[in-house]
């Protein structure tokens, strides 16, 4: 979806800095503490450490603040589903290849399974569960029925994010605009004809 | 008078079905509040993960779990097999670990140790010579890795082919690919005393408990078995795996709820495959292009059971009056097969009209007048005859076919056009329904069915409120429970006439009782009165609403029992036809195959959901994209491993890869009239003949094996398979 580094925001950080963050505070913390850790090694410009440990932040998700307690390897995708039981983000394809695990991060949609729990905080996260409830149905909801853009429905909740953030930045698109954008999501029944219908219906209410 | 009689109304004045109504479960799961077994998290539960065997074919030599065991988190430690045991595919089980989170399960099974010693392995599953070259043993012994599996022969092969105007020889072929269901296999076990309760992702609710009760001690009655949403099954999740088992067993030895789902590899290497087949084919027609005979002796693999699509299904749909089939069988080293959408067909497909286009393009025939004037060697010749129409006008087949590769593409893009047809039962499973009318006039409708994606509860809403006259609101649908009334598994296409069926009949009989309650209330002929928009008419007059009508039946709803139908009752049917004709675009400097569009035109008897049939028809046709031009199991004859059993390298098509589709319904009175049938399978079958014959227009020479990937066109051009 964002491939370009460049464009992440902070706080973010990249991963190969957090490997070499991590893996020596790993390496350190079996003779000593995290603390040690970071006096140990010599700070280099850039690079920030993280001890293994679990730690406590917070997440903004679905305008709401959540206090999770993870390891900083835990993914953004297993903190949701598994700390905060939001499900909608689907863990299909193990290496962040298929979409189904979109969520929106500050309003851009991201797979969660290439994020680290610790490094979104800060940022807003939606997930799909956002867009129904029992007083009020996001349109691109209904739209994806009224199309029928789904069958068993397990990759759904990602196309709905992908489509939810690719309409924000990318209103009034076409239909091969809105086959390109969307390429990043999978689907094995073969819902993508219902998808694309409603993918571009919402592109073109997109103000 | 209106007629009592179980069955639907006359084409065109239903209200409800055969509508296009939008899933009833749409908005829980387009939020991704529906849960799936995968989604399943309730106080308390661990993450279960497996180790499984990276060798082909291998000896146990040691196990030693002690290291895992204390690795933090890890709450039990399962070994799977014994030392000694034999493995026999890649992926097999060897260790389960439950563990408070599902990076602690990953850091358990790093510290187990464990030893294999190899043994020599087969997984060349199009290399027929060399299985029965291959030196294997099994437990100890000699195995050899080939059978066969009949030979088949009806009138005279060898004189009708010696006197046939035309002849083609050809080789053709259909690689293994496996299901990935995007929900991989797996359940959530917890238990209660000595009652197991299992989340399970399956297209067998009804069916599964028993499968626990052996293995686990445990008596089937006391296992109750759920499954709300499936994440995809394609024929693979009829079964309580081995895996499964061992869900329940370290539930039972934590006592705490469990979950173990299959990490995609895993999922991708055990849990079910289309088996291959390849063929040498001979087949011959006259001067006029009738097919006069059909020789072919199939081959491949469906893992180490050793069989590949069965002996009959070849030649596929159009049986001449001379033909010969023999079917060899190869055992190999690969995970087993599970039934895959349309199981045998799709290949049998591929391998048959191929090779019958072939034959066309000798004779100098289109390929869809070659077809025409074949179908009365086919079973529905009624039904594939109009729709070869309707796919022909559809796809403007008389201005885009051309001789082979004599199209005027542009620059190196070549078009061309093809045409496969496909057949398919369909018929009902056995289902029982339970159905309540309550007194405020609300209709329950209870099934052990499950919804695969088709939209099963759906079709039961809306068949109970058209029956009824209600809004489909008024219905709620309780599936996915062995506690609710035994229903059969989905597959084969079963399942929308299996459920619609006794839904129907139920309702009518439930009505009928509060139309002769309010008969007598109102002092009119029972056989008088129908339910339509909320009311209750006697021809024009309004007798009162449906709530009063419900009323009547007193304070305790009103309960029925339905068992499942019956061809004789009208409400369903089986065996359909289907025409499909694909136009591609191929790049004969690349050999990148595009779909230009895709035609499906498709028989099902009386159409419930049309919005619904026509998702089943297009994804029928994007499955069918997908092993036609992309997806394929890839084997290692090294190491025995399947190379590309993840989600980059197995390649499915995205968005922007399926071209323009378009469906059409064959829905004429004399098919509505056979009431409902099945969809499932049908639309999955005649794409990658459809597609390879398109290419072979286009670029004027055979791409013999699918998928038709870049390599496999160059070769094709550069005339490797001549």
């Amino acid at each position: 979806m964002d491939p370009d580094q460049t464009h992440r925001r902070e706080p973010g950080l990249n991963r190969r800095d957090f490997l070499k963050g991590s893996g020596a505070a790993v390496v350190v913390s079996a003779a000593a503490n995290a603390a040690v850790a970071q006096q140990a090694i010599p700070p280099q410009q850039g690079i920030k450490l993280f001890s293994a440990a679990p730690q406590s932040i917070t997440l903004n998700v679905n305008g709401e603040d959540k206090q999770v307690t993870v390891e900083p390897r835990v993914l953004l995708i297993d903190a949701l589903r598994n700390d905060l039981n939001l499900t909608s983000c689907k863990d299909v394809c193990d290496r962040s290849s298929c979409g189904a695990c979109t969520v929106l991060i500050d309003g851009k949609p991201v797979y969660s399974c290439t994020r680290f729990a610790i490094e979104v905080v800060g940022q807003k996260i939606v997930t799909a569960e956002s867009l129904h409830s029992q007083v009020a149905t996001d349109e691109i909801i209904n739209t994806f029925c009224k199309h029928d853009g789904m069958q068993c429905g397990f990759c759904t909740p990602g196309f709905v994010m992908a489509v939810r953030g690719f309409c924000n930045q990318n209103p009034g698109a076409t239909q091969a605009a809105c086959k390109q954008g969307l390429g990043g999501n999978v689907c094995r029944c073969g819902a993508y004809d219902g998808v694309l219908k409603a993918a571009y219906e919402t592109a073109q209410r997109q103000p | 008078m209106v007629e009592r009689k179980i069955g639907w109304a006359p084409q065109g004045s239903h209200t409800l079905v055969g509508g296009e109504i939008p899933r009833v479960d749409g908005q829980v799961k387009a939020s991704g509040q529906a849960k799936y077994t995968h989604d399943m998290n309730s106080p308390g539960t661990l993450f279960a993960k497996l180790l499984t065997s990276p060798h082909a074919h291998a000896k146990v030599a040691l196990i030693n779990l002690e290291k895992a065991k204390g690795v933090k988190g890890v709450k039990a430690v399962l070994a799977l097999v014994k030392v000694g045991d034999e493995i026999r595919y890649e992926g097999w089980p060897i260790i389960a670990i439950a563990a408070e989170r599902p990076e602690y399960a990953e850091d358990g099974l790093r510290a187990v140790e464990v030893k294999f010693d190899p043994l020599p392995h087969y997984v060349d599953e199009a290399n027929l010579k060399g299985a029965e070259a291959a030196e294997i043993t099994d437990a100890g012994e000699p195995l050899k890795l080939t059978r066969t599996l009949g030979i088949d022969k009806t009138g005279d092969t060898d004189e009708a082919i010696q006197s046939a105007a035309h002849v083609h020889r050809g080789f053709y072929g259909v690689p293994s690919i496996t299901h990935m269901c995007l929900e991989p296999h797996g359940s959530h076990a917890a238990w209660k005393d000595e009652d197991l309760q299992v989340a399970l992702s399956t297209q067998n609710v009804s069916g599964t408990a028993t499968q626990y009760a052996l293995p686990l001690g445990v008596d089937a009655a006391r296992v109750a078995i759920r499954c709300d949403f499936m994440g995809g099954g394609f024929g693979s999740k009829f079964a309580v795996d081995a895996w499964d088992v061992a869900c329940a067993r370290l539930a039972k030895v934590t006592g705490r709820p469990v979950r173990l789902m299959l990490n995609r590899s895993t999922e991708m290497q055990i849990a079910g495959n289309r088996p291959s087949a390849f063929a040498e084919v001979t087949v011959a027609c006259d001067a006029e292009g009738h097919l006069t005979a059909w020789e072919s002796h199939h081959w491949g693999t469906n893992g180490p059971q050793g069989s590949t699509i069965a002996l009959g299904m070849a030649p596929y749909l159009f049986k001449p009056s001379n033909r010969t089939c023999r079917a060899t069988g190869i055992a190999t080293h690969c995970g087993p097969e599970r039934d895959w959408r349309a199981p045998h067909h799709p290949q049998a497909c591929a391998l048959t009209q191929t090779a019958l286009d072939d034959l066309a393009a000798k004779a100098g025939l289109d390929s869809l007048e070659f077809f025409r004037r074949n179908l009365d060697l086919t079973n529905l010749p009624h039904i594939y005859r109009p729709e070869l129409e309707i796919a022909a006008r559809l796809m403007d087949w008389e201005t885009k076919w051309h001789p082979r590769g004599q199209g005027a593409g542009r620059g190196a893009v070549k078009r061309g056009v093809g045409v496969a047809l496909h057949t398919w039962g369909g018929g009902p499973h056995q289902s029982n329904v339970t159905l309540k009318v309550h007194p405020d006039g609300t209709i329950e409708v209870l099934m052990g069915t499950q919804d695969n994606g088709t939209g099963t509860r759906t079709c039961i809403a809306q068949v109970t409120a058209e029956t009824f006259g209600v809004p489909m609101t008024a219905v709620k649908v309780s599936i996915g429970s062995n506690q609710y009334p035994q229903a059969g598994p989905s597959g084969g296409s079963t399942t929308i006439g299996g459920v619609s069926g006794p839904v129907r009949r139920t309702a009518q009989q439930a009505l009928w009782k509060i139309l002769d309650l309010a008969a007598a209330k109102y002092g009119v002929d029972g056989n008088s009165l129908f339910a339509r928009d909320g009311r209750i008419w006697s021809g024009e007059t309004l007798i009162c609403t449906w709530k009063q009508a419900a009323g009547l039946i007193g304070p305790m709803p009103l309960e029925l029992r339905g068992g499942p139908v019956t061809e004789e009752e009208g409400l369903t049917s089986q065996q359909v036809g289907g025409v499909q004709m694909a136009e591609v675009a191929v790049d004969i400097d690349t050999g990148v195959v595009r779909i230009v569009k895709m035609v499906a035109v498709q028989d099902m008897g009386l159409i419930v959901n049309r919005l619904l049939a026509r998702s089943q028809v297009s994804g029928g046709l994007i499955m069918g994209i997908a092993y036609a031009l992309s997806e394929e199991r890839i084997m290692d004859n090294k190491t025995g491993r399947f190379i590309n059993a993840n989600f980059n390298d197995y390649k499915l098509p995205r968005m922007g890869d399926i071209g323009e589709l378009v469906v059409e319904f064959y829905e004429p009175e004399s098919e509505y009239n056979r009431g409902v049938i099945g969809l499932g399978e049908p639309p999955v079958i005649s794409p990658g003949a459809a597609i390879s014959n398109a290419v072979a227009n286009a670029i004027g020479v055979r791409v013999p094996v699918l998928p038709l990937t870049p390599k496999r066109v160059l070769d094709a051009l550069k005339g490797a398979n001549r």
